[in-house]
């Protein structure tokens, strides 16, 4: 079995930045519908940690699925919670054409968040090593 | 030959100070320097994206969201050339 693996590490101040200076364009740019759902706080607002851990999922995805210079939205890559609150990765568009291609077989992330920072690693199971 | 010209470079560099949190002077980069090599991370990417549709009224369609794009000061150049073209 080959794996491929990646890692990042994502400011949670710098995503209440982008909160600030962009809104909802921001938020539509990079996040998925239902993580939009999944990020908010009580009062309605944005979470901006649990956004910064997304947002070091969709990386770490990138650098396990080993991109070049394809054309990736941030949104054809999407964290899911189950009833545990375990999380899970799902590909679209471009991002699940990329892990066809590079024979992807699953992926597996995890998360985690200290202080202003979260960071997520991806691993990808290679079917074989293209 | 580039249509862009030095005032369109020169709002460019303006963006990239504001948002691409460099930890060095943008106008100590060339138009050519790797700015991911620079210090910009690809989460301040997206915020020089959003801040390059305000400064120039573009929309950077799906194709373009790669890394050559937002590299460099010359490859932000080349795609907003590309959009000027295809709008004109």
């Amino acid at each position: 079995m080959t794996i491929s693996i990646g890692i990042d590490l994502t400011s949670s101040d710098a995503v209440a930045e982008s909160l600030h200076a962009h809104g909802t364009r921001y938020l539509e740019r990079v996040y998925t519908d239902r993580e939009r759902r999944d990020c908010v706080r009580q009062a309605g607002h944005p979470d901006a940690d649990r956004l910064a851990a997304r947002f070091a999922a969709k990386e770490a995805t990138l650098k396990a699925l080993r991109r070049e210079d394809e054309p990736i939205p941030w949104t054809s890559i999407g964290v899911c919670s189950d009833g545990a609150g375990r999380p899970s990765l799902e590909l679209t568009g471009p991002a699940a054409a990329l892990a066809r291609h590079r024979g992807v077989a699953g992926l597996s992330v995890s998360l985690t968040h200290e202080g202003q920072f979260a960071a997520a690693v991806v691993v990808a199971d290679l079917q074989e090593d293209k | 030959m580039s249509t862009i010209g030095i005032n369109t470079r020169t709002e460019i560099r303006r963006v990239l100070q504001d948002h691409a949190r460099l930890p060095v002077d943008i106008d100590s980069i060339g138009d050519e320097a790797d700015l991911f090599q620079a210090g910009m991370t690809s989460h301040a990417s997206v915020n020089v994206m959003l801040a390059l549709e305000d400064a120039f009224d573009i929309e950077f369609p799906d194709r373009m969201l790669k890394r050559s794009v937002f590299e460099s000061v010359d490859g932000i150049a080349s795609a907003l050339e590309e959009l000027e073209d295809k709008a004109a």
